[in-house]
């Protein structure tokens, strides 16, 4: 996916994309490490003859790595990049409206289309 | 059934009508009817936010028949289940700010109104709104078959009465409260199913003498129930990992999804809501699906999949708490009917109407219109839904599907990829719809395709159809 490199006109996207495309990015890479966490121990674990499955606090060992664990991690790196990766920014219509720092003031936008 | 069951369940659907009455008693104060009823006026708060997203997401099939399953296939369908956590995160983080701030700078209330700005053109939006109103329709209708369904075996009334009872609850909230109302209950929902969940696996786990008892009942019955591979070893790595993109990934195409990345109020709500999202999300489905696996050893020998979760309830826990309990899965659908319902109206009434019929309607008409609209289309899936067609989760996954196929590409390249544009998008949708039905039919008569789920191939090749319309046509890059 590219992201709005500078284009040939005197066109300035919103600065306030970038920021975006980070994000949207983060979110790509999370999933595909969920995916790698998900799949790897589920059938890599999981493909042994049941016989051979240990337990832990009595569910399946493949299962609690691939599925509790897997979930309880992922609870955890979204709370830490939450916190100290995303950025808060003001999301109304007026891009220039940098002053607007505070993201608890998003005033109220009901003026149509500029 | 019993008094004592009842109870709990009919002060859960007072609370939602009071909460209905609430919000709609709100609604006139920020201005712009259109704004408020369909959205909210962008002003949902992260927790919110999270659990209307949540409770939209998880319906009938996540309280019902995906715990049914569960019961009858083993751990290999949580596995698949699990799939879902991805949903509480990745909407939110991949639509994201860019689609908030482009909605606002559009004045976008629909998904429709954001691909019509984003494309700059009318066929895109017919298109858009005949999809969804098809796909959603018959989404809806399956979510009431469920509803009646949960009310007459709770009940004990007929299947018509219940499903009555069902569709007067949930016009009343939806028809005069609108987005807020909605979002609003679906919070509330949100945490009856949270705490259902949990008070119904403990309650299992109890009656089944303990987890390591459990599971070893269910080694000697099968130890195959206790593989990824499902009590019949036919599920397989292919197939169970398709579901990222069905109930995973491809969650981002769905427009009452998308709908709600429009309506959080700033930043913060967000950041909030996507931590609250994928911790409640993945609770849930873990939770509910370990009650359908559990309750085999406790109640051996239930043969329709969606009685499991009603059946267990009533079995391990005493009547007043098994009626709460089973409040959860009616939260669940309601919840998801409400959104459901509320997104083809707006896409009669905003997308149609006002794009194509009349576009100079007064703020009064569009008010009475789209109040009698959306009372109108809860009449039409009420008589629908009394001729219940069968198998409920497959109706549901049919839509869920035909509309990720169709729209996953359009939205997210659309917001991400400066070159797309109504060529592609066209082109994109129509493949999507066209290759999903096909395929369909092709699965359903030979057996899957490739070994993995009908939604797979029409996103690949919706993909592509993207892709080769956008640049054959036009090649033109597309200012934000």
């Amino acid at each position: 996916m590219p992201v709005n490199q500078t284009p040939p006109e005197p066109y300035k996207p919103d600065p306030r994309f970038k920021i975006a495309h980070k994000e949207a990015l983060i979110g790509v890479a999370l999933a595909i490490f969920n995916f790698i966490w998900w799949y790897g121990f589920a059938y890599g674990l999981g493909s042994r003859p049941p016989e051979e499955y240990t337990y832990i606090l009595g569910l399946p060992d493949w299962f609690f790595y691939s599925c509790v664990v897997g979930f309880i991690l992922m609870s955890v790196i979204v709370i830490i990049i939450t916190k100290y990766v995303l950025k808060e920014v003001p999301l109304d219509a007026d891009p220039n409206l940098d002053r607007n720092a505070d993201p608890n003031v998003t005033p109220k936008e009901e003026s149509p289309t500029k | 059934m019993n008094i004592q069951v009842i109870i709990p369940l009919a002060i859960f659907l007072i609370a939602i009508f009071a909460i209905g009455f609430i919000a709609s008693k709100q609604m006139s104060s920020t201005g712009g009817f259109l704004q408020e009823y369909f959205l909210g006026g962008r002003e949902l708060g992260g927790f919110v936010l999270a659990m209307t997203m949540v409770a939209t997401y998880g319906s009938a099939s996540s309280f019902l028949g995906g715990p049914g399953t569960a019961y009858t296939v083993g751990f290999g369908w949580i596995l698949l289940a699990m799939t879902q956590v991805v949903t509480g995160y990745f909407v939110l983080l991949v639509l994201g700010k860019k689609f908030a701030i482009l909605a606002r700078k559009y004045n976008a209330v629909t998904m429709i109104d954001f691909l019509k700005a984003r494309y700059n053109s009318p066929a895109v939006a017919i298109l858009s709104a005949i999809a969804i109103i098809i796909f959603l329709f018959s989404a809806m209708t399956a979510q009431w078959v469920g509803g009646g369904r949960l009310i007459e075996s709770l009940t004990g009334l007929q299947y018509t009465s219940a499903l009555f009872i069902f569709a007067i609850s949930v016009l009343v909230y939806v028809t005069i409260g609108g987005f807020r109302a909605v979002a609003l209950t679906d919070a509330v929902q949100g945490a009856i199913m949270v705490v259902g969940t949990l008070i119904l696996l403990i309650g299992v786990i109890i009656a089944g003498g303990g987890v390591p008892a459990i599971m070893q009942d269910l080694l000697n019955e099968n130890p195959r129930l206790v593989t990824p591979f499902g009590a019949d070893g036919t599920l397989t790595a292919a197939y169970v990992s398709s579901f990222w993109i069905l109930v995973g990934v491809g969650v981002v195409g769905l427009p009452q999804m998308a709908v709600r990345a429009m309506s959080y109020k700033s930043s913060r709500a967000m950041h909030r809501a996507l931590v609250i999202g994928t911790i409640v999300t993945g609770f849930i489905m873990l939770n509910m699906h370990l009650i359908g696996v559990f309750a085999r050893p406790v109640m051996p020998g239930i043969d329709v999949g969606d009685k499991v979760i009603p059946l267990i309830a009533l079995e391990v826990l005493p009547p007043w708490l098994a009626g709460i309990v089973l409040a959860a899965p009616m939260a669940a659908i309601m919840s998801t009917v409400d959104s459901l319902l509320l997104l083809v109206s707006s896409a009669i009434v905003k997308d149609v109407y006002l794009n194509f019929i009349k576009p100079e309607a007064t703020e009064k008409r569009v008010k009475q219109i789209s109040i009698g609209v959306t009372g109108i289309l809860g009449i039409i899936v009420f008589l629908l839904a009394l001729q219940p067609p069968d198998l409920l989760i497959f109706l549901n996954l049919f839509a869920f599907g035909g509309l990720e196929a169709a729209f996953i590409w359009p939205i997210v390249l659309g917001l991400y990829w400066k070159y797309g544009n109504k060529y592609g998008a066209i082109l994109s949708m129509i493949t999507g719809i066209a290759s999903y039905i096909a395929i369909h039919f092709y699965n359903t008569t030979y057996g899957n395709l490739l070994g993995v789920h009908t939604v797979t191939i029409p996103v690949v090749l919706s993909l592509i159809a993207y892709i080769i319309g956008s640049l054959a046509i036009q090649r033109k890059a597309f200012r934000f």
